[in-house]
């Protein structure tokens, strides 16, 4: 839910990077606050287990300027990947803005995205959201590993409408920055529409 | 949402008034989402920001908790440190009130004076609420935001 704040003159938005387990959703974060200029970024805020992985959420704001005398900031999730933190994934999705699914392109993963992406669907609609008609990007990250399946064949089986799809390697920073892009032009566009 | 300055205003003096009775180093409301809405007092190289989504996840988690155990609402939550304390409450099951205190408070006394004001600050927040959904229907966004055109967006990132 946008947060409009007449008093502060600022709009506010969330978007969560949803996905599979290991997918990179957290490795697109921490590159983003890596390279955002510092005046533009807050702290990186990662809830993690002893070995790194997303336990509960990773946020980070970020403040993009000002559009139309209005301070645009972004507040960045992740949700956990991992199946059974479902309850927390669904938490961190109350008053989302706008959805990045982060896809793991290699083969060996890709039951992981079909059923992720359900799982998105699914929880989305637990808070009267439609995954069809809110702002969505797909990404489709470890583009360099050999195991990578090809882009036609999970644009086939991963798009369900027509939302822009990028291709990146989080490792590297590939395709981080035009994904955050894309999807806060959909939420911007989405909240100029209402 | 959306919060005007004269809604602004109205919760900043409750939250004024609440941090002088209760003597909190901080006073600060936010959203269930973790949008920060008002605050009084500081403290040093706080970053508010952070501590809004903590606290809104934090809320949430307890919640998720109450739900599975079949509580329908855990309005307060209190974290005992050595030498602060955090005191969250649900107000009106839309936003978090958040106090931090040290010794020169209690928790008695927070929770007493947290209490005297719920319904000062419930009524504001309904009052808000119900200006944003009428707000939502009539037109969502300010004037200004609906010219935005897809270069105002190119220029956010230079």
């Amino acid at each position: 839910m946008t947060f409009i704040n007449y008093a502060a003159r600022e709009i506010n938005c969330k978007i969560v990077y949803y996905g599979p387990g290991l997918c990179g959703k957290t490795t697109n974060i921490q590159w983003i606050h890596e390279r955002a200029r510092k005046e533009a970024k807050g702290k990186l805020i990662s809830l993690a287990t002893e070995t790194d992985r997303t336990l509960f959420f990773d946020f980070m704001p970020i403040e993009l300027g000002t559009i139309r005398g209005f301070r645009t900031r972004f507040h960045l999730y992740t949700v956990p990947g991992q199946v059974f933190y479902d309850a927390s994934r669904r938490l961190i999705l109350k008053g989302v803005d706008g959805v990045v699914f982060v896809a793991d392109s290699q083969e060996l993963r890709h039951d992981a995205n079909i059923e992720s992406i359900q799982n998105l669907r699914e929880n989305l609609a637990e808070h009267g959201y439609e995954i069809d008609t809110m702002p969505y990007i797909l990404q489709l990250n470890k583009r360099d590993l050999p195991s990578a399946l090809p882009v036609e064949q999970l644009e086939r089986d991963l798009r369900f409408k027509d939302e822009p799809i990028i291709e990146a390697v989080a490792t590297t920073g590939k395709g981080v920055f035009d994904t955050l892009k894309a999807v806060i032009k959909q939420v911007l566009i989405d909240l100029k529409s209402r | 949402m959306v919060l005007t300055e004269e809604d602004h205003t109205r919760f900043q003096a409750i939250l004024d008034g609440l941090a002088e009775a209760s003597n909190a180093k901080l006073v600060f409301l936010l959203d269930k989402n973790g949008q920060q809405i008002a605050s009084c007092g500081q403290i040093d190289d706080l970053d508010l920001t952070s501590l809004a989504s903590l606290a809104s996840g934090t809320v949430a988690a307890t919640q998720g908790m109450g739900q599975l155990i079949g509580e329908p609402s855990f309005s307060t939550l209190f974290h005992e440190g050595q030498e602060d304390n955090v005191h969250l409450n649900v107000v009106s099951d839309r936003m978090i009130l958040l106090i931090i205190f040290d010794e020169r408070s209690s928790v008695g006394l927070v929770r007493l004076r947290v209490q005297q004001q719920l319904d000062a600050l419930a009524a504001v927040i309904d009052d808000v609420m119900a200006k944003t959904e009428k707000h939502d229907k009539i037109q969502q966004v300010p004037e200004q935001l609906g010219e935005i055109t897809d270069e105002d967006i190119d220029t956010l990132f230079g």
